[in-house]
C-alpha cells in the first residue's frame, strides 16, 4: 500500500501518495500553479523555476519538490508572485515577439503566462540577447525548429530520451546561443530519429512546429474532430485539426500525446489529387465515366448473371482490414445473404489466420488476450517474429520504456531488429524453425522446475501429451535445428522462466509459414506452462498489423464463421442469422483468399468485388495473382486511389477514406473505438457501407441504415462479444471485447478465471521443416517485412511526399559475409531470383540480417516482393509462407 | 588511429563522470587541439551515452573545440582584474602580431587566439596561458619575446 501524506496548501488541506510533488499536490486540490518545463508524463528537471512556491518560508520549485507531511505550501504570496515575474521576464529577454504570425498563437504556454502576467516591457532585453537571430533548422520533411522561441525547458530532450527511448536531441553551447540540436547538427534524418514528432507535440511554445502546418490556419480558427488514426493496429485516437476541408495538423495518441510518424505527418494522403472521384467502367483498354447508376447497376447485373450461370460460388469477395467494422460486415452479409456464398475472405488471411485457427484451439478465443497499457508492467517480454519498433510503434515504446523500468527483453528472430540492440537476449534462429526453439524453452523450464505446476493443474488440460513431445528439445537438439546457441537458449529460457509476469508479442515473422498454426500453438503451449496467461501483464499478444484487422476478422470477413467468431457449422448459430436476415445461407465453408486466386485461375471463380484491399502487391506469388484476376470475368473493386488491382478491374467504385466517413475500427488490443467524419469525400466518392446498401439492393436483398450507427445496433444484436457496444457508449476511450452487455465494462485481458473453451489445452507440435529450403541453385532464405515509414502496399503513405522521399525504393538487406562471396557492394543494384520470378533492387550489405538469410520490405509495388514469396499455404489455416523462401541473389552485369 | 585512442579511454573507468576528462584525453592527443566527430563517438561508446549528450558537454565548455585549432592555443585573459590592468592593449597588441583576431588560427597553424575568464593569477595580471602554461605580468615587449619562443621551438 502506498503511504498518504498530509499537507496545507494554501490553508486548504491536501491528502496525498508519498511521492507527489508539490505542484501535482496542489493540482490535484484544484489550485493552479504556473509551470513551463514541467510535463505530467516526464520527470522533473526544474529549468524554467517558473512553479516557485513558498515552503514554510522557503522558496522551493514544486514541479520537483517531493510532499513532506505537514508541510504548509503557499503557492500565491505576493513574493512569489514577483519573483515569477521576474522570472517570465528573463525569459521573455531572448524571446522574439513574433506572436503575430506564429503557429502557437493561441496555443502557446509562454503567451499564455505573459497575458496573465501582464508583461508588456522588458526590463532586461540587451545587445547580446541574440536567440531571435538564430536561424531556423527545418532540413528534414516534417519538423520545424525555431531555436529564437526555444525556451530551453528540454521537454522535447526527455520526450525523446524518456518516451521515445532515442535521446537524439540535446542542448548545445551555452549563454544565449544555446539550442537544442541533435549529435553535430545533423538533420534529424541523419540521426536515429523515428520523426515521430513527440517533441513537437510537449513543445510549449512554438520552437518546434510541425512544418506542413505553416500559414494554414491559427489555433482558434481550427475545427477539431476526434477519430482513430487509419494504419496500424496500435489504434491510436487521434484529433484532426481542419480548416476549410483540409488537415493541418495531427494531435492526440497514446496517453494523449504519442504518434508515430505515419499518423503524425502520414495523413494528408486524404488530399492528394490522384483520388479517385467519379465511378469508372472499363472501355477497351481504359475506362470511362459513369454515374453511380450506371456503374452500381451494372455490377449488380454482371454479378447476377455469373451468379445465374455458374452458382454462387462462382462469386468471392475480398473484404478490408482497413474498412470499418460496419462495413465489414455489410461486406459479409452481402455476400452471404445476397449472392449466397460463403467465399469471402480479407488479408487477414495473409498475416494472422493461424493465430486465429492456434489460440482458438488452445484457448477458446483468437485475439490479443492482453492490452498496450499493461506492457510497462510487465518483468519479463519475448518478442519474436514482430518487427515492433517499425509496424506497431507505440508498443515498441512501450516494451522500452518497460526495459528502461528493469524488464528482462528476449527478441527472437533471425535480423536484427532495432529492439534486438536492446535486448538482454537476441536469439538469431534460421528462418522457418521456431516450433523447435519453442518446444526448446518448454524443455528446460520443465527440466528445471520453472514452470507453474499449480495453474497447469487446475486450468489445462493435455499436459503429458505435450511434455512427452518437448522431451527430445534438448538445446543440443535445438542448437542442431535452428542454429541457436545452446547456452544462450538456456540462458534466455530461464529468464522467461522465472518471470512473474512474462508477456509475449509475436507477430507475422511467426505466422506466416508453413508450419504458422503450429508455431502459435507452441507459443500458447509456453504460456500456459509458465502460468502467464489470465493476469495483467502477462499473455499471448498478438500483434494485428492493420487498423481494424482485427474488427474485420470479428466480424467475419472470414471464409468459415459468422460475426464474432460463431461457428457456420453451428445449426443454432446459423438460424439465429437467417432470421435476422432473412435468408437461408449457404452452409459450406467459403475459399480463403489464396484459395481464390487458384479457383480463379481454374475457371471455378468467375467474378469478384474487392473492397480496399490490393491483392497485387500483398499477395505470394503476384504472377499467379494477375493471372487470375486477367481471367476473371468480373472485377469490381471499391477504393480511394487506383493501385496495382484495380488495372483489372471492371468497374471501379470510388469510395470515402477514413476522415470521410462514420464508423468503428477495432484495434489490436479488440479495443473498439469511433471513427468520425472530419470531411466530405472527394468528387462523387461514397462511403463504402453507402456503397454496399445500394450495391446489395440492387441484387435483389434491400439494406438499408440510416447511419453506421445502426448497422452497429444490429452487430451488438447478433455477435455477443460485441453485444453491449453502441456508440453512445463509444466516446472517449471506445470498449475492450468481450463486451457482453449494455452494462459491461470491457475486458482489458482475456481468460482471467477460465478460458472460452473451458481449460487452456496444451497441444503436441513437432518441427517440421518450413516448405522450400535453400539449396545449390536458390542458396539464401528470403524473409520479407516492413519499414516504420510505410504501410502495406503503400497506397497511402506513398501517396505523402515526406514518406516518399525517407524511403523512395525497395531494397534486399544481404550480410556482408554472403555480399562479398558474390562480389556485391553496398548501394549495388542486383538482381534477386526464386523459383516463381525475379526483382532488381538495390543492395544494402547490413549484419541486421545474419549470413544466409536476406530481407526485402514487402510495401513496393514497382519491385514487388511478393513476386519472390512462395504460396505453399499452412494446412491448417491456409496462410502462404512469405517468411522464408529459397532465392539467390546476382550482381547486375555492369 | 583509432586503436591509439581506445587505448587512452581505457585508461578511466566507464562511468558517466569520467565524460569530461576522456573528452580532454582525446582532444590533447590531437595535434589540432580539438575534438572530431569520431572522437566524441568513441567517448559516447565507451561510457554508453547517447552521442547528443556527448555533444552537449564538447560545446558546452569553452575548453574544447570542434573545430581545428593551431598547435598552441593563446587564452587571453578578460576578467575585470585584467581589463583594468591593460589586457585590452595586449589583445590589439596580440592581433597586430599574430594577423589575427580571436577565434582564428595563424595560418601557418602555430597558435589559436581566445580569451578566457579569469585564470586565477589576478596577482599578477594582466595574464594569459599559452596551452597549459600561465603568464603574468605581461607587456607588449614581453608578448613579443614568449611568441617568439614558441615561433623559434617550431
Ligand atoms: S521526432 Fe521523435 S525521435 Fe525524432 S527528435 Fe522528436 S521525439 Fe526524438
Ligand atoms: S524546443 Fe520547445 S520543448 Fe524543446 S527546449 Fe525548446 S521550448 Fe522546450
Ligand atoms: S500508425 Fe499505429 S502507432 Fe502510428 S499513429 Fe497510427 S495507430 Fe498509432
Ligand atoms: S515547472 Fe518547475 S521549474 Fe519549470
Ligand atoms: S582576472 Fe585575469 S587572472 Fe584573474
Amino acid at each position: 500500500m502506498e503511504r498518504l501524506v498530509k499537507l496545507r496548501i494554501d490553508g486548504q488541506e491536501v491528502e496525498v501518495p508519498e511521492g507527489t510533488t508539490v505542484l501535482e499536490a496542489a493540482e490535484a486540490a484544484g489550485i493552479e500553479i504556473p509551470h513551463l518545463c514541467h510535463h505530467p508524463e516526464l520527470s522533473p528537471v526544474a529549468l524554467c523555476r517558473l512553479c516557485l512556491v513558498e515552503v514554510d518560508g522557503r522558496l522551493l520549485t514544486s514541479c520537483n519538490t517531493p510532499v513532506r507531511a505537514g508541510m504548509e505550501v503557499r503557492t500565491a504570496t505576493e513574493r512569489v508572485k514577483r519573483l515569477r515575474r521576474l522570472v517570465l521576464e528573463l525569459i521573455l529577454s531572448d524571446h522574439p515577439l513574433d506572436c503575430l504570425t506564429c503557429e502557437r498563437n493561441g496555443s502557446c504556454e509562454l503567451q499564455r503566462y505573459a497575458y496573465e502576467f501582464g508583461i508588456e516591457e522588458n526590463r532586461f532585453v540587451g545587445p547580446d540577447h541574440a536567440r531571435r537571430e538564430l536561424p531556423p533548422r527545418e532540413d528534414n520533411p516534417f519538423i520545424r525548429y525555431e531555436p529564437g522561441k526555444c525556451i530551453l525547458c528540454a521537454r522535447c530532450i526527455r520526450v525523446c530520451d524518456e518516451v521515445q527511448d532515442r535521446h537524439v536531441l540535446d542542448f548545445a553551447f551555452r549563454g544565449f546561443s544555446t539550442q537544442v540540436v541533435t549529435f553535430l547538427e545533423r538533420p534529424l534524418t541523419e540521426t536515429d530519429c523515428e520523426l515521430c514528432g513527440q517533441c513537437v507535440a510537449v513543445c510549449p511554445t512554438g520552437a518546434l512546429t510541425e512544418k506542413e502546418r505553416r500559414f494554414k490556419g491559427r489555433e482558434w480558427e481550427l475545427e477539431r474532430v476526434e477519430t482513430v488514426c487509419p494504419f496500424c493496429g496500435c489504434g491510436c485516437r487521434i484529433t484532426l485539426h481542419l480548416k476549410g476541408g483540409r488537415i493541418v495538423k495531427v494531435s492526440g495518441g497514446y496517453r494523449g500525446f504519442r504518434l508515430c510518424v505515419k499518423g503524425r505527418f502520414g495523413l494528408t494522403f486524404v488530399h492528394r489529387e490522384d483520388r479517385l472521384k467519379v465511378p469508372l467502367i472499363r472501355e477497351g483498354d481504359g475506362f470511362r465515366e459513369a454515374s453511380w447508376d450506371e456503374a452500381l447497376g451494372y455490377v449488380a447485373e454482371r454479378l447476377l448473371e455469373i451468379k445465374e450461370k455458374y452458382g454462387p460460388d462462382a462469386i468471392a469477395g475480398l473484404a478490408s482490414a482497413k474498412c470499418t467494422n460496419e462495413e465489414n460486415y455489410l461486406f459479409q452479409k452481402l455476400i452471404r445473404a445476397a449472392i449466397g456464398t460463403n467465399n469471402v475472405d480479407h488479408c487477414a488471411r495473409l498475416c494472422h489466420a493461424p493465430t486465429v485457427a492456434g489460440l482458438v484451439a488452445a484457448f477458446g478465443s483468437g485475439a490479443m488476450t492482453n492490452s498496450i497499457d499493461e506492457i510497462l508492467d510487465a518483468d519479463c517480454i519475448l518478442v519474436t517474429g514482430s518487427n515492433t519498433t517499425e509496424a506497431h510503434p507505440i508498443v515498441a515504446q512501450e516494451i522500452r520504456r518497460a526495459v528502461r523500468r528493469g524488464g528482462t527483453l528476449i527478441v527472437v528472430d533471425p535480423r536484427r531488429i532495432e529492439l534486438a540492440e536492446l535486448a538482454h537476449f537476441h536469439l538469431r534462429q534460421r528462418p522457418g524453425t521456431d516450433v523447435a526453439w519453442i518446444n526448446g524453452f518448454c524443455h528446460l523450464i520443465l527440466e528445471e522446475g520453472l514452470w507453474d505446476e499449480e495453474f497447469v493443474r487446475e486450468r489445462c488440460e493435455n499436459f503429458e501429451e505435450f511434455a512427452r513431445a518437448v522431451e527430445r528439445y534438448t538445446p543440443e537438439y535445438v542448437e542442431e535445428i535452428t542454429g541457436i546457441p545452446a547456452a544462450l537458449l538456456r540462458e534466455a529460457a530461464r529468464a522467461f522462466g522465472r518471470a512473474q509476469r512474462g508477456m509475449i508479442f509475436y507477430s507475422m515473422g511467426l505466422t506466416q509459414h508453413t508450419s504458422g498454426t503450429d508455431n502459435v500453438l507452441a507459443i500458447a503451449n509456453l504460456a500456459l506452462l509458465t502460468g502467464n496467461v489470465g493476469r495483467r501483464s502477462t499473455g499471448v499478444n498478438p500483434l494485428r498489423g492493420q487498423n481494424n484487422v482485427q474488427g474485420a476478422c470479428d466480424l467475419a470477413a472470414l471464409p468459415n464463421v459468422l460475426p464474432g467468431y460463431q461457428k457456420l457449422s453451428d445449426r443454432e448459430v446459423r438460424g439465429k442469422f437467417e432470421a435476422a436476415w432473412g435468408v437461408k445461407l449457404p452452409e459450406k465453408p467459403g475459399l480463403t483468399v489464396v484459395e481464390m486466386f487458384q479457383a480463379a485461375l481454374a475457371g471455378e471463380v468467375r467474378g469478384m468485388l474487392i473492397m480496399g484491399e490490393n491483392p497485387m502487391v500483398s499477395d505470394p506469388d503476384i504472377s499467379h495473382v494477375a493471372e487470375a484476376l486477367e481471367k476473371l470475368e468480373f472485377l469490381a473493386v471499391i477504393d480511394i486511389f487506383p493501385n496495382e488491382t484495380t488495372r483489372f478491374a471492371d468497374v471501379i467504385l470510388p469510395a470515402a477514406s477514413f476522415a470521410e466517413k462514420d464508423g468503428t475500427f477495432t484495434s489490436t488490443e479488440r479495443r473498439v473505438q469511433r471513427l468520425r467524419r472530419a470531411l466530405d469525400p472527394p468528387g462523387e466518392a461514397r462511403p463504402d457501407w453507402e456503397i454496399l446498401c445500394e450495391l446489395s439492393t440492387r441484387l435483389g436483398y434491400p439494406m438499408s441504415y440510416r447511419h453506421p450507427g445502426e448497422i452497429m445496433d444490429e452487430i451488438a444484436s447478433l455477435t455477443p462479444i460485441y453485444g453491449g457496444i453502441s456508440y453512445r457508449r463509444l466516446e472517449g476511450e471506445g470498449l475492450q471485447w468481450p463486451c457482453p452487455s449494455p452494462d459491461h465494462p470491457g475486458t482489458p485481458f482475456l481468460h482471467k478465471d477460465r478460458f472460452p473453451r473451458g481449460k487452456g489445452r496444451f497441444h503436441a507440435v513437432e518441427f517440421r521443416e518450413p516448405a522450400e529450403l535453400p539449396d545449390a541453385e536458390y542458396p539464401l532464405i528470403l524473409t520479407t517485412g516492413r519499414v516504420l515509414w510505410h504501410f502495406h502496399s503503400r497506397t497511402m503513405t506513398g501517396r505523402v511526399e515526406g514518406l516518399h522521399e525517407l524511403v523512395p525504393e525497395a531494397y534486399v538487406e544481404i550480410n556482408p559475409a554472403d555480399a562479398g562471396g558474390l562480389g556485391i557492394r553496398d548501394g549495388e543494384r542486383v538482381r534477386v531470383s526464386s523459383r516463381r520470378g525475379s526483382i532488381e533492387l538495390v543492395a544494402k550489405v547490413t549484419e541486421r540480417v545474419p549470413q544466409g538469410t536476406v530481407f526485402i520490405p514487402f510495401h513496393f509495388g514497382d519491385q514487388a516482393a511478393n513476386v519472390l514469396t512462395n504460396p505453399a499455404l499452412d494446412p491448417v489455416s491456409k496462410i502462404p509462407e512469405y517468411k522464408a523462401c529459397a532465392v539467390r541473389v546476382e550482381p547486375i552485369e555492369r | 588511429m583509432t586503436d591509439q585512442k581506445l587505448k587512452l579511454l581505457a585508461r578511466y573507468p566507464r562511468e558517466r563522470t569520467r565524460l569530461l576528462s576522456l573528452l580532454h584525453e582525446l582532444q590533447r592527443a590531437n595535434p589540432n587541439n580539438y575534438l572530431t566527430g569520431e572522437d566524441l563517438r568513441l567517448v559516447a561508446d565507451y561510457l554508453n551515452l547517447p552521442l547528443s549528450e556527448v555533444h552537449d558537454a564538447a560545446t558546452f565548455y569553452s575548453l574544447f573545440s570542434l573545430k581545428p585549432r593551431g598547435k598552441h592555443v593563446i587564452r587571453l585573459c578578460k576578467s575585470p582584474p585584467c581589463h583594468l590592468a591593460g589586457a585590452w592593449s595586449l589583445l590589439a597588441a596580440l592581433e597586430r602580431e599574430l594577423g589575427i583576431t580571436v577565434g582564428e588560427t595563424t595560418p601557418d597553424g602555430l597558435f589559436t587566439l581566445e580569451t578566457t575568464s579569469c585564470l586565477g593569477v589576478c596577482g599578477v595580471a594582466p595574464a594569459m596561458m599559452i596551452d597549459e602554461e600561465v603568464y603574468g605580468r605581461l607587456t607588449p615587449d614581453r608578448l613579443r619575446e614568449i611568441l617568439a619562443s614558441y615561433r623559434g621551438e617550431a
